[in-house]
């Protein structure tokens, strides 16, 4: 009957089998000391056991140099799993430079993905194995938390937050997508799949679920429809400082203060206008708040995000490329 | 001991109703906190065995979802505010702390009074949203789902959380003030039971931790009714914040739950063992080390929530060096029995029974801080193993050792020793298999909170359940053979157990006032060895 249970989840990406092995590792020291622990214990019962109520113990008060080498040796063993295990929640936290971006949105209850190509699934996500992936995402309503078990990362998705969880899929297959936080009645129904394909197979199904241009390209049509472009001139001489080319460079700001270009700085600019006011130009926006939809602050931000590697030709000449950002663990204030 | 003429008891000097619910014994206080507990204890078991039974299949077919969501919310809110926060101290503290300083009662003995009113008035509270409707919120109560998103009764809860949290703290103060002022002539620091020392760290947690869930409910509370932003992002709050707010006092709780119970454990263990517990100072100042470490390490709790992971680091580390104090205990507590007269009585058993639940919840606490595991496992049903193996393998078999070691001062009666050991052996062994296989269910990646889970984890929800309905007969056994030791157990004698500790020098049960002259204190605790009666 038991034959048949794993003990560890399957794993299907780069970083699992590193989470797998501190959790063994932790496993054998926290055994090996539980197991100590308990067989002195009941080796004292047994080997001083007495039914006389009068007997008494031996004199013993302590040890100060067992008091030191039991609060020592612990010490000096969480340390080693304490740096092990924060070498492999960096790995987790940061991706790599070159990642396959894909935005996804929480609400009660289900889980919304939007590919960059302008294809949208979901409680299903289709990514390619071998290659690593970013999921930048926010919350519509309440705290929600995108668990993927077979890649051993999750984070909480957090409503005015932007969270992202990264993996590179080692294995084809299908795995389960949780919801790990909270969220009310249908909490246990937010749950999905991914799917892990072989690149062809996921060209495939891109070019088989395109639907009405690019994400940028709906966050173009959106920053035209919005009259982002009254004001957002091309050219800087707007009411509004250019785009083109500031995501993932620095401004600066009134308060005299620099702020790096990143997907946050950008929603909360669209949904908080006043919050960071740009250096040389008046608080003359007003907020988006309840006007444009999470999923559609995300295209907003894929466009501006777009615009960095526009005019590519004259940009290269005059000054070199921004460097790519190195993307930050978390994408909070 | 012969059978003595009928005595003057704090059970039988008065026998009106007013005479319990007017006095400010604090013997009779702690009983009537005893009964208020054993009800929400029985009702929170309740809850779980009902949650226990749904999750025997993958699909939601007991109760709907929203059922599903109110019991696991009341079994949480049930027992962690009723019955592991109030078990140890408010039961046994108010009933042990003051004949173990030899003084006739608490500090304030009104306060005390008033301690146990405040206390039943927010359980009131809390029963009346669990009848009217319940509560779905789980017992953290985040944000902005509590505020904004869920239409149960969330703040009629809240408020009974709120007015028991000053329970705690008056309860906190009262024992404080009674540790400092009321030790009876010769009991200095350093000859006190370990159990005041564990009372004492806990007071500190108790007034310095409980006003901040205070401001936490009220705050909720006032973004609930009148849409002030302070957890919601669309009113411009900050959901984390609620967060660090809560686990700012949420996380000290577990030490709360925690160290008077490790202090019942020292008397239990020195007693049974006839020696003086190993290491007495580093047992003592580890209680005050863990109330200390225990307020820096709350967002250790919110490794996934979005925290920096230079936050995330620091966290993780001072997560470690709480443990370390945790572990001293464990390794002292073993090393008493070293060359110990090892009595094995029922109290005995259910301390080592605590060990060994004790040390698989405080060990796989290493799992939840280590930051790269933890992102794995958290929410999931590891942390709920690992928070049941501390809370109740830890706290409620603690409390049970506590409870069979002063049953006989309390009642002067004794009960079934071998019930009491078989109750010990069944509430082990269940609660072994209820727990267990729930770390790998966790490790597996079932989240908690599920009322619906994919068919493959059902066979370790099984072998959970069945556990479930094994550790309720042994509960159930306790309450049966207790009870019964009331009306049909021997007489006690005033030291059964033949434990040093100025409780037992006092007859059983003991007289209105405690002492019949005021006791002295000549020695350390503990000083077995002292009888020179047979050293092995």
């Amino acid at each position: 009957m038991f034959a048949g249970i794993p003990l560890l989840p399957e794993q299907a990406s780069t970083l699992a089998a590193d989470v797998d092995a501190l959790y063994l590792f932790i496993v054998a020291v926290t055994a090996f000391f539980g197991i100590l622990t308990t067989v002195v214990v009941i080796y004292f019962a047994a080997k001083y056991r007495t039914d006389d109520p009068l007997k008494v113990g031996a004199r013993i008060h302590g040890s100060i140099p067992l008091e030191l080498a039991w609060s020592i040796i612990p010490f000096l063993i969480t340390l080693v799993i304490f740096a092990w295990a924060s070498s492999v929640f960096f790995d987790l936290q940061r991706p790599p430079d070159q990642t396959l971006e894909i935005y996804a949105t929480g609400k009660r209850w289900m889980w919304k993905f939007q590919h960059l190509d302008g294809q949208n699934e979901i409680n299903e996500l289709h990514v390619p194995v071998g290659r690593p992936v970013k999921v930048t995402f926010t919350s519509e309503d309440v705290i929600h938390s995108m668990y993927f078990p077979a890649f051993r990362t999750k984070a909480d998705a957090i409503p005015g937050r932007y969270s992202s969880v990264w993996f590179s899929a080692t294995k084809v297959g299908e795995y389960h997508l949780f919801c790990a936080e909270y969220c009310g009645t249908n909490h246990s129904g937010m749950v999905g799949r991914v799917v892990v394909m072989e690149p062809t197979a996921y060209e495939m199904w891109l070019t088989g679920n395109v639907s009405g241009g690019s994400l940028a390209q709906r966050g173009e049509r959106l920053f035209s429809d919005l009259a982002c472009n009254t004001c957002h001139l091309s050219d800087g001489r707007g009411r509004g400082p250019s785009l083109a080319r500031k995501f993932g460079a620095s401004e600066k700001l009134t308060s005299g203060t620099t702020v790096a270009i990143d997907e946050a700085y950008v929603r909360e600019s669209i949904l908080m206008p006043q919050a960071k006011l740009v250096d040389g130009y008046q608080p003359l926006m007003p907020t988006f708040q309840g006007l444009v939809s999470e999923e559609n602050v995300m295209a907003l931000v894929e466009y501006v995000k777009s615009l960095r590697t526009q005019d590519t030709a004259v940009s290269r000449a005059e000054a070199p490329e921004e460097p790519a950002k190195p993307t930050a663990p978390q994408e909070n204030r | 001991m012969t059978v003595a003429a009928p005595r003057v008891t704090y059970l039988n000097h008065e026998h009106t109703v007013a005479s319990w619910l007017l006095t400010k014994d604090h013997k009779r206080i702690g009983i009537m906190y005893l009964l208020v507990v054993t009800f929400a204890f029985f009702l929170g078991g309740l809850f779980a065995s009902m949650i226990r039974i749904e999750l025997a299949t993958p699909a939601g077919d007991l109760v709907s979802a929203d059922t599903y969501n109110k019991l696991f919310t009341m079994h949480g809110v049930a027992m962690v505010f009723f019955v592991l926060i109030p078990a140890v101290p408010a039961i046994l503290g108010n009933f042990v702390l003051p004949l173990q300083l030899g003084a006739k009662d608490v500090a304030f003995p009104k306060l005390n009074l008033l301690s146990w009113y405040v206390f039943v008035i927010g359980f009131l509270f809390t029963v009346y949203a669990m009848v009217s409707g319940g509560v779905d919120t789980g017992w953290t109560f985040y944000t902005p789902y509590s505020s904004r998103a869920s239409n149960t009764i969330v703040v009629a809860t809240g408020l009974g959380v709120f007015i028991t949290g000053f329970s705690s703290i008056l309860t906190g103060l009262n024992f404080m003030v009674t540790i400092h002022r009321m030790r009876a002539p010769g009991l200095t620091w350093f000859r006190l039971p370990l159990f005041v020392w564990a009372i004492y760290a806990t007071s500190l947690v108790q007034i310095l931790g409980t006003p901040v869930i205070a401001i936490t409910t009220l705050a909720l509370a006032i973004e609930r009714f009148l849409h002030f932003g302070i957890f919601d992002p669309v009113l411009g709050g900050d959901p984390v914040l609620f967060q660090h707010m809560f686990w700012f006092y949420s996380h000290p709780a577990v030490y709360i739950m925690i160290l008077p119970p490790m202090g019942a454990i020292s008397e239990v263990i020195a007693a049974f063992s006839r020696k003086s517990i190993f290491g007495y100072s580093f047992v003592a100042f580890s209680s005050l080390a863990i109330a200390v470490f225990g307020f820096l390490v709350w967002a250790h709790h919110l490794f996934v929530s979005g925290i920096s992971v230079y936050s995330a680091l620091v966290f993780s580390l001072l997560t470690y060096a709480v443990a370390i104090p945790s572990a001293v205990k464990t390794f002292n507590w073993a090393a008493t029995m070293y060359r110990g007269a090892i009595w094995l009585k029922a109290p005995m058993i259910w301390a080592i029974a605590f060990l060994g639940l004790f040390l698989v919840g405080g060990l796989t606490g290493l799992f939840t801080a280590a930051l790269g595991v933890d992102v794995h496992i958290h929410d999931t049903y590891f942390v709920v193993a690992h928070f049941h193996f501390i809370m109740v393998g830890g706290a409620i078999m603690g409390y049970f050792a506590g409870l069979h070691y002063w049953w006989p001062k309390i009642t002067g009666k004794m009960y079934s020793d071998i019930w009491a050991k078989v109750a010990a052996i069944i509430v082990f062994v269940g609660f072994n298999l209820t727990f267990g296989p729930q770390f790998i269910l966790g490790y597996l990646g079932m989240p908690r909170r599920y009322h619906v889970y994919p068919p493959e984890f059902q066979v370790l929800n099984v072998l959970s359940s069945a556990g479930a309905s094994i550790l309720a007969v042994g509960y159930i056994l306790i309450a049966i053979y207790l009870v019964a030791s009331i009306f049909w157990g021997e007489e006690a004698g005033d030291n059964p157990w033949h434990a040093t500790g100025l409780e037992w020098t006092t007859q059983s049960p003991p007289l209105p006032h405690n002492f019949a002259t005021q006791p002295v204190v000549t020695e350390d605790a503990y000083e077995y060895s002292k009888r020179e009666i047979k050293v092995v």
